[in-house]
Formats: C-alpha cells, structure tokens, sequence
C-alpha cells in the first residue's frame, strides 16, 4: 500500500503492458466489476479530515466516529438518500399496516433477517438488540445515544429473530432506536462486560467492534487512521468489491480535496467545507469530481418578536407582519448560494425542506427577489420615510435593526448582501458579528448567544435529527422561549407564540400514520413560513468528493455518507 | 561533580510537579466544553451525564491528585508490567475514551521519525553550514547560508509547506502530500514510498532549524578562528582540516550545545503546523486536536512530557558542558 499515488500519474505516460504492471497494487479493474468477486478491487482509501477517534458511536456522538463505524456496525433499518427508511438487519420496517407496530402505539416488533452472522461467524440474534439498548441505557455509561432510547422501557425478545420494543407511552413515530447509522446493534458477547461505567474501558471494544457490516476493523489509531479488511461473512455474496479499506484522518477540508481532486492520492474525501470557487479551481484538474447531498439543514432568519432585553414588550417594528414579509421578499437567495455555498447549497422556502413527503410546496417561488413588492407592502402598512435621512418610520419607530450572526465569512458575506437590499427598501441594518465558541455556546451568563438574541435579527443554521419533524417543529413551541426560567435553553429564538400552532404540535404528536404526519407537519411549516417567523434562505448540504475511478456512490445526508460502501467498485481504467 | 548532577537531578522532581500543577490550574481556568463538538441534536441532560460519565463532577483538587497517582505510579507500573492493565484506572482520554498513554506510544514513532530525523538533518546541515561560512566568511556559500537562515526564520511552515506541496505533489507529483502512518516497512517498495511521504515535511522542518541554529555556529566559529590559539595551531604548520574540524570546532560547541539541546524536546512535542498539514498525526497533532475538543487528560498529560522533555534536556546539557569545557570541571 501506498504505492498507489506515485505509480498511477505514470501510468498514462508507459504502455499498456507497463500501465498493467505499475498500477498492480490498485487491483486490476475489471470491466465486468459486477461479476468480480469480493475484495477484487484492492484498496480504498477515504479521507475523513476530522478523524475518527473511537469506533463506538454510542460513546461518541461526532458524525466523524458514527460514520467511520458504519462500515461495521449496522442498524436495523438505514435511511435512503431521500430520507426513506429501508430495512437493513431487518426483514421490513415495522408499520401499523404489517402489524409490526402495536394499534395502541405502545410497542414496535422487528424481525431480524433470517441467517445473519456477526464477523466472527456467530449468529446475530434478538438479544444483540435487547443488549444493545441495555448498553446504551445503562447508568453511568454516559450514552451519547440515550436519547434515541428515552422512551423505551423493556425490550421483550419472543423468538431468536423478534424483538419488540416497548414504551413508556404512546409512540407515534416509533422509529427512534435502530434506525440510522447513530444506534446500531452492539454484539452482546464482546461488549457484555462494557456496561455502565465500564464502557470506556473496554478499550478493545470500542477501538475495533465486532459487526456485520462489510468491513471489519484490522487496525484503528485513534484520532488517526484505521484500516479496515472485507468481512468473510458478510451476507451478500460478491460484496464489497474493495479488499482494504484505508480510513485516514487529519488535516483539514482544503488539504483532503487536494489529496482527492489535484493529487489523487485518495479516493473519497468527506465534507468540503470550501468555497464554491476553491472547489471548482480543484475539481477543473480532472482527477476527481464532487457530489452534494441534503436533508435539513436549512440557513435561515429569525425575527425577534419581542424587544431585545425585554421579553415582555412586543418589538416596535418587527411584530407586524408587513414588515418581516418585506425584509423576507428583499432577499434574492440564488445570488446569496451563488456566493457562499456553490454545490453545497439551494434555495430552501422551507424551514422542513425534506423528506419529499414532508416538504411542502405552498411557498414555492420564495426565490425571485421583488424589491418594489416589498416597498409597496411597507408604503401600504404606514411605514414611510418622512424626514428624508433613507429610513422608513411609523409613529416615531424607524426601521433601524440590528442584525447578529456567528463571525463567518459566509454568514458575514449574507449579511452584507441583505443590508445592502434592506437598505434599497428603507430599512437601516447595522451588522453584528458574534465568535462562533461564544454565539453558539448557550452559555446563560452570555449575553451574546443565538437564545439571547441581543439584536433584532438574527442567522444562523438549523435541523431536524432523522426524517420525522415533530421535534424539529416543537422548538417554536410557546413555551419552548427561552428565558430565565429555563435557564436560556429552548429554540423558539425568536420568542414567537402562537396557540393554534401549539395545538396543532399537540396533534402531531398523537397521530401515527407517516402521510397524517407529513400533513401536519407541512401545515405546521406553513405557519412558520407565512407569518415570517423565521425566513428559510438556504438549504445546505454535504459536499464530499470522489475520484473519476470510484464507482457506485450515492451521497446520502440522512445516513452515513458510507452507508452503501459494500456497492462501492473501481471503475474500469 | 557527581553531587552536582545529583543536586540537579532532585531540582527537577519539585519543578515538574509545580509546572504539572500549573498546568492543571491553567486548564481549569481555560474555557471549553469536551461535548462542544456534538452534533446539536444531542440534548443537554444526555451530555450532562456523559460530562458526569467522565469525571467531570469531582471537584479539580480531587481530579488533579488522582490525575497525578496515575502519572506517577499507575501508568508507570502498568508501562513496567508491574500494575496489570485492567486493575486500576487510567488516564483515558475525553475524547477517545482510550488510554492517553496508548494514544501517545502510537503517535510517537512517527514524530520520532519525522520530527527527530528533520532535526537531526537540520542540526548537521546547520553545522556544517556555520563552519562552512566561517570558514570563508564574505564568500557566496557565506552569503547563501545567509540567505537560507533569513528564508528558514521568515517564512512560516505553513506557507513553504504550501509551495512544496504546490511544486513537488501538485505539479511534479513526486511526492503525497498525505502522510499514511500505517505504512510498514517490508521491503524496498514500501522504503521507498516511506522516503517519499518523509520528503516534504522533513524539507519543511529542517529548514527551520537549520535556519536557527547555523546563525549560531557560524558566529561561534568565527569568534574561536580568532583567538590566538588558532593563530598558534596555524604557525605550527597544522592543516586548515585539523584545525577548523578539530581544535577550532570543539571550542565552538561550548555556545552551540545548550542551543541544540533545549531544542531537542520539541522532537517529543512535535509539529503542531507541519504534522497538521501533511496529516502526519504526531504528538503535535494530537494536542491541537485535543485542546479543540476540550479533551483536557490527554492535553494536561502531553503538556506535562514536553515540560519533563525540556527539564531533561537542560539537565543534559548542563551536564555535558563540563565534558566538552574543562574550564567549568571545578567549578
């Protein structure tokens, strides 16, 4: 290994009998990859430049360690690219139809796929769940995961391939624990000793977990690299096509597009976090090319219903609706994408952009900019500049904000921008940058953090934890402002309170089928769109890259980015 | 003279433990949370009793004094096999959950050899290089290891890092800009690929040092081919050869020594820049990247071996003074 980056630019330049004999350690490609059998295509090797310092994701919780882990442990159910749940240790996904979730919503029954093993060839049976939600729930193991399992309160294992989970109370989304690459199942034999405060000393264990996924750990460095071998008993046939998989960590985002697009050193780099115009200076050297994936992580604006510092008073300005709706139609978004996100970045006129069924279309067209709408709107509700100094005002109150975000130059870049169109309507902004550590730190003795809210207008970034909402869109909740008596947690920033939104949250949370769900949730969305309480600008997503000789990936930003690795194949050439 | 190595050989025990206790209070004091990194979507009662789950909840007098029995007597008996690993707690590491000790042995060897080679390379060329423009002093190679010592203190890493892996990866494709710390030598392909990832960091490095230390050398030579001693040797009919490389060079190191010594320990510490960017992962990547997580064992034990490192290497080169100056034998 490690041959590989100094034989394959020289390849191009020898014969076809000297390319076949230098470019040797890669595995020789073969056209019929499909038809190869497993470990046929050599070595892949992935950047991850935040490296992965435990195999554990249960006593982790970084996106670093929970998708380095993927290759090996696995869940019972996985989500798609578009956020679809599909069976994956399980026979099919539990639902009120099939039976497999009790009517009174209280219990859910998986049903493990006939035959599976773990790597060391034992039998993966139903008390590998039950143990593993004992594991995470376990006193003094510090699960970084317990919150997937809050709920459930006894894992009942019928038969060798059933296990059914019990709740607390009603669940109507039961698709918490197991389902993502965030729990997987734990083997109980090797982690029997690992409960409660004992969990971070088994070192062993969480440095290299027995799984059944397609890979298994051969070598792990902590905060380093790992080195992972196809697993002989995986259960499809033939896969993965990869004989070694080469994890590396380190560096930062600029240095792994590099190895990946200039230098093809590696063949997969996750996370770019670069510039839309660094990126594509790479990507033109035609060694490699990105690809983008999004759930819903949306970049978006929150207005502040109340006066900054004084929760009680209703803010002058911001609490009528014309002129949210006119700071909202000032904004032209593609321009903002075009200049901070590129590839990683879309227009989102939705605070929940996805899953397609949960997206709603009632804001569509949120993207055309209309500069003289928005005058009009503020001319039409009173708010019109009388002393000639540029400003629009309305009994004494002029339209002078302050607008804060976290120090960034994306985030500053928007700022600008939106300033510069809030001032062409009669709106001042005066603009405030806030460090990151400090802005998002919800630390209470700040005056400075995102729940504070300082200011009148704030940015800043958001998202839903799976496919379901519910959560999501509980944060604009009454009660979930934050304030003294909450200590300052709770996302309702903004300090919006409307009842009808609260009952409808209060029938999400008792409606179990997934198409009810969706509709509710659209509605819900709808609210937070259309009374501008907050001002959805940017739906972003994950950038990663991969070279032109990498086959078979499909970029997926609800699950793992690896969660189809054993598809992965050397492409021809 | 053997009670003077022994009276500085007891210094050290009380100044490493006030520095370990500083170092202790200063991370105390230092803002950062070890469960900043987490996603968002993790609640704040789930990272509270993860944040009780590793310790956090004593108070710092009580983390320290157990911190300090691991360091002392734990990891050591564990290190000699006296203590059996399993039976007693170790320092564990915040963020990996692992042994700090396991995570330092990994990322040792390649910061010996990179770091520890780029020094070695850059102290004989340092040298070399002073003697060389003392020698002929005014002379182009004079005024070329002029020129490299100014370069070697101006310019950062980061940026000769950059034009290296610009001309010599990006170009030329000569060279990875990926260290592969899990390449094992077997054979002369692997040798060869392991010179390749060394070439760019060790350039990186040694330049820096040589840039340092060659000032030094090439003023203490040129202060020693003054004395009349020289000027003796050279009435004598001694070769040019003998003299600079024998009677000429040994008096020079009197300088130069404490100068190499005190920068040895920074072989232990690593290079936080350069073992960043070629992805080395050395110890200088690990505390960086430990001190941005908040994982303040591994933060407080690294600091703690670098402070032992410097107080070693002071203590070595006090002692190996007398040897090369007989003048300091009786004092």
């Amino acid at each position: 290994m490690g041959d590989n980056f100094i034989t394959k630019p020289s390849c191009a330049a020898f014969s076809a009998i000297a390319l076949l004999l230098s470019c040797l350690p890669l595995g020789i490609p073969n056209a019929a990859h499909a038809l190869d059998g497993r470990g046929t295509d050599g070595m892949l090797r992935i950047l991850y430049w935040q490296a992965p310092s435990t195999l554990n994701p249960y006593l982790s919780g970084g996106v670093k360690d929970i998708e380095a882990a993927s290759l090996v442990l696995e869940p019972l159910a996985r989500l798609s690219p578009d956020g679809d749940m599909i069976p994956w240790l399980a026979r099919e996904i539990p639902t009120l139809e099939n039976g497999g979730v009790a009517p009174d919503l209280r219990s859910i029954r998986w049903q493990l796929k006939p035959g599976l093993t773990w790597s060391d060839g034992s039998a993966v049976t139903s008390a590998d769940i039950a143990f593993t939600h004992r594991y995470c729930t376990a006193p003094g193991a510090g699960c970084a995961q317990a919150d997937k399992f809050r709920d459930v309160a006894r894992v009942e294992t019928p038969d060798k391939l059933t296990a059914v989970l019990h709740f607390d109370e009603p669940k109507p989304f039961p698709y918490g624990p197991f389902v993502g690459p965030q729990t997987p199942l734990l083997q109980a034999a090797q982690f029997a000793d690992c409960l409660g405060p004992r969990a971070p000393g088994c070192t062993d264990a969480n440095f290299a977990p027995i799984g059944t996924g397609p890979f298994k750990v051969v070598e792990f460095r902590s905060g380093d690299a790992a080195v992972f071998e196809a697993n002989a008993a995986y259960r499809v046939p033939k896969q993965p096509a990869f004989g070694q998989v080469l994890l590396k960590g380190g560096g930062d985002a600029m240095s792994a597009g590099r190895a990946v697009l200039e230098t093809g050193e590696f063949d997969y780099a996750w996370n770019l976090q670069l510039g839309p115009e660094v990126l594509a200076a790479m990507v033109a050297r035609g060694k490699g090319q990105i690809v983008s994936s999004f759930s819903t992580l949306v970049e978006r604006i929150a207005f502040n219903f109340s006066v900054p510092d004084d929760a009680t008073q209703p803010h002058p300005a911001l609490s009528d609706i014309a002129v949210r709706r006119a700071l909202a139609m000032a904004l032209d978004r593609r321009t903002m994408i075009e200049i901070g996100y590129g590839a990683a970045g879309r227009v989102s006129c939705n605070i929940v952009p996805a899953p397609p069924a949960y997206a709603s279309s009632a804001n569509d067209g949120c993207a055309a900019q209309d500069l003289d709408g928005a005058r009009d709107l503020l001319s039409q509700a009173g708010w019109v500049d009388t002393d000639g100094d540029g400003v629009r005002e309305r009994e004494g109150t002029e339209l002078r904000f302050v607008f804060q975000t976290s120090a960034n130059t994306v985030r500053q870049n928007f700022q600008a921008l939106a300033k510069e169109w809030w001032r062409q309507i009669g709106v001042a902004a005066e603009l405030r940058a806030i460090d990151a550590s400090v802005f998002f730190s919800g630390d209470p003795s700040s005056p400075d953090t995102l729940e504070k809210f300082g200011a009148d207008i704030e940015m800043y970034a958001g998202a839903s934890d799976g496919p379901d909402p519910e959560a999501y869109l509980a944060g604009w909740a009454c009660d979930a402002a934050p304030g003294t008596e909450n200590g300052w947690q709770g996302r309702n920033v903004g300090n919006w309170c409307d009842p009808e939104y609260d009952a409808l949250l209060g029938a999400l949370s008792s409606t179990a089928g997934l198409a009810e769900r969706a509709a509710l949730s659209r509605t819900l969305n709808d609210m937070l769109v259309q009374q501008h309480v907050a001002v959805p600008l940017v739906d972003r997503g994950r950038v990663s890259a991969h070279s032109n000789s990498l086959g078979g990936i499909r970029i997926n930003a609800w699950d793992s980015e690896l969660w189809n690795i054993a598809d992965w194949y050397r492409l021809p050439g | 003279m053997r009670s003077h190595a022994l009276r500085r050989l007891a210094m050290t025990i009380p100044t490493l433990l006030v520095i370990s206790a500083i170092i202790f209070a200063l991370l105390e004091f230092a803002p950062g949370d070890p469960m900043a990194q987490l996603p968002s979507t993790i609640p704040p009662d789930v990272r509270a009793e993860m944040r009780a789950a590793l310790g956090l909840g004593q108070p710092a007098p009580v983390r320290y004094g157990m911190w300090l029995w691991q360091m002392v007597v734990v990891e050591p008996g564990i290190a000699l096999g006296i203590v059996a690993d399993g039976d007693t707690p170790r320092i564990l590491s915040w963020q990996t959950r692992g042994p700090v000790m396991t995570l330092i042995a990994q990322r040792l060897p390649q910061t010996m050899i990179v770091v520890g080679s780029a020094y070695i390379i850059g102290v004989i060329a340092a040298i070399g290089l002073g003697i060389l423009s003392a020698r002929r002093q005014g002379s182009a190679i004079d005024r070329a290891g002029t020129g490299l010592a100014a370069m070697g203190y101006a310019l950062p890493p980061f940026f000769t890092a950059a034009v290296l892996i610009y001309v010599f990866a990006i170009q030329l494709e000569w060279a990875p800009t990926i260290y592969d710390t899990t390449l094992h030598v077997t054979g002369w392909n692997s040798f060869a690929a392991q010179m390749r990832q060394m070439a760019l960091p060790i350039t990186v490095l040694s330049l820096q040092t040589t840039a340092q230390i060659t000032r030094y050398m090439r003023a203490a030579m040129l202060d020693t081919l003054g004395q009349e001693y020289i000027l003796a040797a050279r009435a004598k009919g001694l070769r040019e050869r003998t003299i600079l490389m024998v009677h000429a060079l040994r008096n020079s190191m009197i300088p130069v020594l404490p100068v190499i010594a005190l920068g040895a320990p920074q072989i232990f510490a690593g290079a936080i820049i350069t073992e960043s960017i070629f992805g080395v992962n050395g110890v200088g990547q690990l505390l960086i990247t430990s001190l941005s997580a908040g994982d303040l064992p591994v933060v407080q034990t690294v600091t703690v071996l670098i402070a032992v490192a410097i107080v070693l290497a002071n203590l070595a080169s006090d002692l190996a003074l007398p040897w090369l100056d007989p003048r300091l034998r009786d004092a």
